[in-house]
C-alpha cells in the first residue's frame, strides 16, 4: 500500500504506474490545515477521473472529531473509493460512527455497502482494543499499525530493530486473524537505508502480516520480493496440495509426503504460499485449478 | 466574491486565482497553451458554470495539470472566493 499525499496532483496522477497493490491517498497528516479543502477536491476529482485499473484505492480521511472528517467521508464515498482508512482508531464505537456516516452518504447516492473500512491503530489504547476494533463492522477489511504516533504514545522512539513495536505488531496480527480480516504493517521512512527496510519487511512477514505500507515506489520491489514465494517453496506447496487432493480422493485425512506427515496446518500453509504466488503473478491462477 | 487562490506551481499542478469580474474572463499562462489552451479554458469555464458562477475574473498558471486537477483547483479557488462549499456542513 503506497502512501501518496492528497495535495500533490503530479504524484496522484502517476502513482499507479509503479504497480503497487493499493494506493492510499492521504488527506490527514501530509496535508496542512489550510489545504484540507483543496486536497479533498483533488482526491475527489482524481478518484472520479483517473483510471487506476485494478489498483485498490484507499483514502486516509481526517478523524471525524475534526472539522474535516465528515466532509472527507462525503467526498470519497461519492467518488467511489474502495476503502476508507480511519486514522488513530482507539475504540469500536469510533468505527461504528464512521460506518453510520458512510451509510448516510451511500444511501444518498444509492451505493449501499460498497465502501470498506481499514482502521489504523496508532496508540496504546487502540492496541488494547485491537480485536474489538477488528470485529466492529462488517465493512472492516483490515487493521494497520501506525508506528510513529504509537511509539510517541508509548513514550519511546522507533529503533531499527523495532523492539518497541513487537507487542503492537503481534497484537494486530492476532486480532486480525481472530477476526478473519487482513493486517498491514507501518511505513519505514528512511529511503536511504534499504537494507534495514528489507529486514523489517522480512520480520513483519514472519510475524504474519499481509503487507507493508510504503512511502516511495522504490520500496515496492523489496516488499514484493520478500512476499513472493521462492520457486522451491512453490514446488513444495504444489506437492502438498497434489498429495492432499489424492488422499481426499481415496478418503484419507492424513498423508505422508517424502516421509513427513502432512496434516491440516501444512496444507493451509501450502495453500497460502500458492495464493501469494498467484497474487505476485509468478504462477497462473489457471495452473492451480 | 473576494479574490482567492488555489493550487501550486509544482509540475502537474495549476495555480488558479478567482476574483470578481464581469462575465467569465480567463487569463491563461501555460507552456502548452498553443496545443491545449482552448481545452484548459473550456474545463475552467465548465467547472465555474457547474458551480453557478457566471461572473469572475480567472488567472491560471498551468504546469501541465490534467483535467481533473484543473477542475479541483478551479473549484477550490471558487469555494474560497465565494465561501460556499460543495460539501455539506
Amino acid at each position: 500500500m503506497m502512501f501518496v499525499p492528497g495535495n500533490n496532483p503530479g504524484m496522484m496522477a502517476d502513482a499507479h504506474i509503479y504497480g503497487p497493490d493499493s494506493i492510499m491517498l492521504d488527506l490527514e497528516d501530509s496535508v496542512t490545515m489550510a489545504e484540507k479543502d483543496a486536497a479533498r477536491l483533488l482526491v475527489y476529482n482524481a478518484l472520479k477521473t483517473i483510471d487506476y485499473g485494478s489498483t485498490e484505492m484507499v483514502v486516509r480521511i481526517n478523524p471525524l472529531n475534526t472539522p474535516y472528517g465528515k466532509k472527507d467521508v462525503e467526498a470519497v464515498v461519492k467518488a467511489g473509493v474502495d476503502v476508507i482508512r480511519m486514522p488513530k482508531t482507539e475504540t469500536a464505537d469510533e468505527v461504528r460512527e464512521l460506518e453510520a456516516e458512510i451509510l448516510k452518504v451511500e444511501t444518498e447516492i444509492g451505493r449501499v455497502g460498497e465502501t470498506r473500512i481499514m482502521a489504523a491503530i496508532e496508540s496504546a489504547l487502540g492496541i488494547v482494543n485491537a480485536y474489538e476494533i477488528a470485529t466492529s463492522s462488517k465493512r472492516m477489511m483490515g487493521i494497520a499499525l501506525g508506528a510513529e504516533d504509537y511509539s510517541a504514545n508509548l513514550k519511546t522512539n522507533r529503533t531499527p530493530g523495532g523492539a518497541e513495536l513487537l507487542l503492537a505488531r503481534e497484537q494486530i496480527v492476532v486480532a486480525a486473524r481472530a477476526a478473519g480480516i487482513s493486517c498491514f504493517d507501518t511505513v519505514y521512512s528512511n529511503l536511504d537505508d534499504m537494507e534495514t527496510f528489507r529486514k523489517e519487511v522480512e520480520l513483519i512477514k514472519t510475524l504474519g502480516f499481509d503487507g507493508k505500507s510504503i512511502i516511495n515506489p522504490r520500496q515496492i520491489e523489496v516488499v514484493n520480493s520478500v512476499f513472493t514465494p521462492t520457486e522451491k517453496e512453490i514446488t513444495k506447496a504444489r506437492a502438498v496440495v497434489a498429495a492432499i487432493k489424492e488422499a481426499q480422493a481415496k478418503g484419507s485425512g492424513v498423508i505422508s509426503l517424502n516421509g513427513k506427515m502432512v496434516d491440516r496446518p501444512v496444507v493451509l500453509r501450502a495453500e497460502r504460499t500458492i495464493a501469494l504466488a498467484v497474487a505476485a503473478g509468478v504462477i497462473d491462477k489457471e495452473e492451480v485449478l | 466574491m473576494k479574490e482567492a487562490i488555489a493550487g501550486t506551481l509544482e509540475s502537474g499542478d495549476i495555480m488558479v486565482t478567482v476574483g470578481p469580474g464581469k462575465g467569465l474572463e480567463i487569463e491563461l499562462q501555460s507552456s502548452v497553451a498553443a496545443q491545449f489552451g482552448r481545452q484548459i479554458k473550456a474545463v475552467i469555464t465548465e467547472t465555474l458554470e457547474g458551480l453557478g458562477i457566471e461572473d469572475a475574473h480567472v488567472q491560471a498558471i498551468d504546469k501541465g495539470a490534467i483535467d481533473c486537477t484543473i477542475r479541483a483547483r478551479v473549484t477550490a479557488a471558487a469555494v474560497r472566493a465565494t465561501g460556499k462549499d460543495v460539501w455539506k456542513d
